[in-house]
C-alpha cells in the first residue's frame, strides 16, 4: 500500500515540477510577494501633504506653522488662500488634511482665550486622516505646552501618559505583516495544488482511471495531499527564512510549534481543497471555487482588520476558518512566544476542521465510486 | 477583418459557455454580493470599541473615579483583571488589545506634580493599528479625566487650543464608505482577470484551439469573442455591486452613472486584457490560475491603495503601484462614490486605464498572431 501511495506522490510531484514554466510559477510569486508586500502593507501615515489655510498671519500662527512644517508625517506643506482653494486641494487629493487658522487666532492666543482651529480631511481616506489628525493634535499639544511657561508655573502641567507597546515596541508593520504572509501564501498554494490537481484529472478523464485502479479513495487523497503539503511547507519555509534573516522579525517562540501547526493547517486546507474539487467537473470551477473560499477566508482572518471589530455572528462563523487560527498561532510564535496552552487553544479547532473536511471529501469520493 | 456573422456565432458560443457553468455565475453574481457584505460589515478599520484590561491596585477614591471614567468611555470595553500577570496573559492570548495598571500609590503620586502620569499603559504591538487606537483612546480618557477633576475643584478650564475636525465627503469617517468602492475594484479584477485567465488556456488544453485556428476565424474575431461576453458579464456585475452598495448598504454615490460606466469599461478592458494575456501566454490552466492570482488579485488587494496608503510606501514600491491598473480604478471609484465627478482626478485615471487596456489587449493580439503562423 505504501508503495502505491509513493508512486502516486512521485507522479504528482512530477506533474508539479515537470517544466520550467511550472517550476517558475511555484517560486516566482513567493519571491515577488516577499519583496513587495512587506513594504506596501502599512497603515502608518508618512510622506503626506498638509495644507495650511492661514487667515490670521499673526506671529503666533506663523510659529505654529513652522512647527508643523518640521513634523515627520508631513513632508510637504502647501499654503492655500481661499475657501475655493481648500475645496480644490481636497477634491484633487493634493492634501490629506487642511488646517485652517481663523483670523482671530493670534489675537485669542495673546489675550489668553481659547483659540479655535479647524482641520478638514479627505473622507475618502478617513483612516489615514484620523491617524494624521492624531499627529497634528500631538504637535498642537506640544506647542501649547511650550508656548506658555507662565501658565505651566501657576497650574501643574498635565502629566504625560507613556504607553509601552509589548511584542513590537516601535509598532513596526513589517513585524505584523510577515507572519501573516507565511499564512496567506501557504494557504493559496495548498488549496490550489489539491483542488486543481484533482479537477485537472477529472477534466482530462484520468481521474476515473485512478478510481478503477487498485488505489482506494483514501489513498488517492493522501497522494494528492502530501505533494501539496510539501509545496506549502517549502514556500512557508522560504518566507520564514526571509522574515527572520532579511526583514529581521524576531522569532521568539518555538519552531516545533510553528511547523506542527503548519502541518495541521495544511491538512485542514487540503480538506477544503479536496471537498471543492469533489463537486467540480472542470479546472475553472475548482479555481473559482477555491477563490470563493479563500477570499473571505483571508479577509476575515484578522490579517487586514481586527477580528473584534467584526459583528458577533461573523466571529462565531469565523471559528471554522482555519486561517484565523493559523494567523494567530504564527503571529504568536513569532512575536509573543506563546505557551503550549495558547497554542493548543488554536490548534484543536484546526484538527476538528481537518477531520471534518477530509472526512467529507473522502465520503464524496466514495459516493462517486459506489 | 471582422465578419459579423462569425463574430456573433463565436460570441454566442462563449456566452453559452459562461451561462452554462455554475462557477462563472457564482463568481459574477454571488461572490460579489458576499464580498460587499464582508467589506461593508466584516472589515472595520474604525476600531469602534477597543478591549482593554484594567488592574486596579489602588482602591482610593481617585483611583476608583479614574477607573469609572475609563469604563464609561464609549471607545473602550474594559475587562477587569486581578493582577498584572492576569492582564498580561489576556493580552498575550489576544483577549484584550491593551491594559492599564493603576498602581498602589496612584492617589499619592497624583498629589505630587510630575511629568509622567502615574499609570502603566501597555498595548499589543502585534496589532500596530489597534495599538495606536489604544494609545489615543487611553490618552483621551486620561486628559478628559484631568479636566474633569480640575473643573470639580473649581479651577477654570485652561485656555488652550480647540481643534475642530471635519471629514469632507464622509462626515462620520465611516470606513465602509471607502472600503466598499475599493471592494468593487477587487470584484472587477476577479471577474476581468481570473475568469478570462482560463478561457484561452482551456481551449489549448482541450485541443479546440487548433480546430478554431484551422477555421476561417480571424485573430480579431477570436479576441473580440473572448472580450465582449466577459465585458458584458463584468458590466452587469459592476452595476449589481453599485446597486447593492447604494440601495442596501447606503453608501453615498455622488458621481454620475455614465462616468461610472465609462471608468468601469476602461478598467474591465485592462483586466480582461491582462487575463487573456496570461491565458494566451501560458496555455496551461493550472499555471494560468496561479499567475492570475499573483498578477491581478494580490496586487489589487495590496498595492491599489485600497487598504494601504500609497503615499506611505517607500519610493520603489510607489513606482511599482503606478503599474497596477487597480490603483487608478480605486482612486476613481472612491472619488465617484464620495466626492462626485472630480475631473482632475478622473481624467488621469481614465487615461492610464485606457492605455493599460490597449497595451494588454494589443500584446494579447500579437501573441495570438504568433500562434497562427
Amino acid at each position: 500500500m505504501l508503495f502505491r501511495i509513493r508512486t502516486l506522490i512521485i507522479k504528482e510531484l512530477q506533474a508539479l515540477f515537470r517544466d520550467r514554466q511550472s517550476r517558475a510559477i511555484l517560486i516566482m510569486p513567493v519571491i515577488l510577494q516577499l519583496s513587495l508586500f512587506p513594504f506596501a502593507a502599512t497603515l502608518e501615515v508618512r510622506n503626506n501633504t498638509l495644507a495650511v489655510f492661514n487667515e490670521d498671519n499673526g506671529r503666533e500662527a506663523v510659529e505654529l506653522i513652522q512647527r508643523l512644517a518640521r513634523a515627520q508625517a508631513f513632508t510637504e506643506l502647501i499654503n492655500v488662500h481661499s475657501e475655493a482653494d481648500v475645496r480644490r486641494v481636497l477634491d484633487r487629493q493634493e492634501a490629506l488634511i487642511v488646517l485652517r487658522l481663523p483670523p482671530d487666532f493670534s489675537r485669542d492666543r495673546v489675550a489668553g482665550r481659547t483659540a479655535n482651529l479647524q482641520a478638514l480631511m479627505d473622507g475618502r481616506r478617513s483612516n489615514s486622516g484620523q491617524i494624521a489628525l492624531a499627529y497634528v493634535q500631538q504637535i498642537l499639544n506640544q506647542y501649547e505646552a511650550d508656548s506658555r511657561p507662565e501658565a505651566a508655573a501657576s497650574a501643574p502641567a498635565q502629566p504625560k501618559l507613556v504607553v509601552r507597546h509589548w511584542f513590537n515596541p516601535n509598532l513596526e508593520y513589517r513585524w505584523h505583516i510577515l507572519p501573516s504572509l507565511v499564512a496567506i501564501i501557504t494557504t493559496l498554494s495548498s488549496l490550489i495544488v489539491t483542488a486543481l490537481s484533482v479537477a485537472r484529472e477529472r477534466e482530462q478523464g484520468t481521474f476515473d482511471q485512478l478510481l478503477v485502479s487498485p488505489l482506494t479513495p483514501g489513498m488517492i487523497m493522501v497522494g494528492k495531499t502530501i505533494p501539496a503539503m510539501l509545496v506549502a511547507l517549502g514556500q512557508g519555509t522560504i518566507i520564514l527564512l526571509a522574515a527572520v534573516f532579511v526583514y529581521q522579525v524576531p522569532l521568539t517562540g518555538s519552531l516545533l510549534m510553528l511547523y506542527g501547526s503548519m502541518v495541521f493547517y495544511i491538512l485542514s486546507l487540503a480538506g477544503f481543497g479536496l471537498l471543492i474539487s469533489s463537486v467540480c467537473a472542470t479546472q475553472q470551477q475548482a479555481f473559482l471555487g477555491v477563490f470563493s473560499f479563500v477570499m473571505p477566508a483571508i479577509l476575515l482572518s484578522g490579517f487586514s482588520a481586527p477580528l473584534e471589530n467584526m459583528p458577533r455572528w461573523l466571529q462565531v462563523l469565523d471559528w471554522a476558518n482555519p486561517l484565523t487560527h493559523f494567523v494567530i498561532i504564527v503571529k504568536g510564535v513569532f512575536l509573543k512566544n506563546i505557551g503550549l496552552a495558547a497554542w493548543w487553544a488554536h490548534l484543536w479547532p484546526m484538527l476538528v476542521i481537518a477531520t471534518v473536511t477530509l472526512g467529507l471529501a473522502d465520503w464524496m469520493f466514495r459516493k462517486r465510486l459506489g | 477583418m471582422v465578419s459579423w456573422r462569425r463574430l456573433r456565432a463565436l460570441c454566442r458560443k462563449e456566452t453559452w459557455q459562461i451561462l452554462r457553468d455554475p462557477s462563472s455565475n457564482l463568481i459574477a453574481f454571488v461572490l460579489p454580493v458576499i464580498m460587499l457584505f464582508i467589506f461593508g460589515y466584516g472589515i472595520n478599520l474604525d476600531s469602534s470599541a477597543v478591549r482593554l484590561g484594567l488592574v486596579l491596585e489602588d482602591h482610593g477614591p481617585e483611583a476608583v473615579h479614574f477607573a469609572e471614567s475609563l469604563t464609561r468611555s464609549p471607545y473602550l470595553r474594559v475587562r477587569p483583571a486581578a493582577t498584572q500577570a492576569d492582564a498580561a496573559a489576556d493580552l498575550t492570548a489576544g483577549r484584550t488589545r491593551g491594559f492599564v495598571v493603576v498602581p498602589g500609590d496612584f492617589g499619592e503620586r497624583l498629589q505630587r506634580p510630575t511629568d509622567e502620569a502615574p499609570l502603566l499603559v501597555v498595548s499589543d504591538g502585534a496589532e500596530p493599528n489597534t495599538a495606536n487606537f489604544v494609545q489615543a483612546y487611553v490618552s483621551g480618557a486620561w486628559g478628559g479625566w484631568q479636566l474633569q477633576r480640575a473643573a470639580e475643584r473649581g479651577e477654570p478650564p485652561p485656555a488652550g487650543l480647540n481643534l475642530d475636525a471635519r471629514f469632507w465627503y464622509n462626515p462620520s469617517a465611516t470606513s465602509r464608505n471607502y472600503l466598499v468602492p475599493g471592494a468593487i475594484t477587487i470584484i472587477m479584477t476577479v471577474i476581468g482577470a481570473l475568469l478570462t485567465s482560463l478561457v484561452v488556456a482551456r481551449e489549448w488544453e482541450r485541443g479546440t484551439m487548433e480546430a478554431l485556428l484551422a477555421s476561417p476565424v480571424t485573430r480579431a474575431e477570436l479576441l473580440l469573442s473572448k472580450v465582449l461576453p466577459y465585458y458584458a458579464l463584468g458590466i452587469v456585475s459592476l452595476f449589481l455591486c453599485v446597486g447593492v452598495a447604494v440601495v442596501v448598504m447606503r453608501v453615498p454615490f455622488r458621481g454620475s452613472w455614465w462616468v461610472l460606466w465609462g471608468i468601469g469599461s476602461l478598467f474591465l478592458a485592462s483586466s480582461l486584457g491582462l487575463g487573456l494575456l496570461i491565458s494566451t501566454t501560458l496555455r496551461n490552466q493550472f499555471n494560468a490560475a496561479q499567475a492570475a492570482l499573483n498578477a491581478a488579485f494580490l496586487p489589487a488587494l495590496m498595492l491599489s491603495g485600497f487598504l494601504y496608503e500609497i503615499r506611505s510606501m517607500p519610493p520603489v514600491i510607489r513606482a511599482v503601484t503606478m503599474l497596477v491598473p487597480a490603483r487608478y480604478f480605486v482612486t476613481a471609484m472612491q472619488t465617484v462614490f464620495q466626492a462626485g465627478d472630480v475631473w482632475p482626478v478622473l481624467i488621469p485615471s481614465a487615461l492610464f486605464l485606457g492605455a493599460a487596456g490597449v497595451f494588454f489587449l494589443g500584446l494579447t493580439a500579437r501573441k495570438t498572431r504568433r500562434r497562427l503562423e
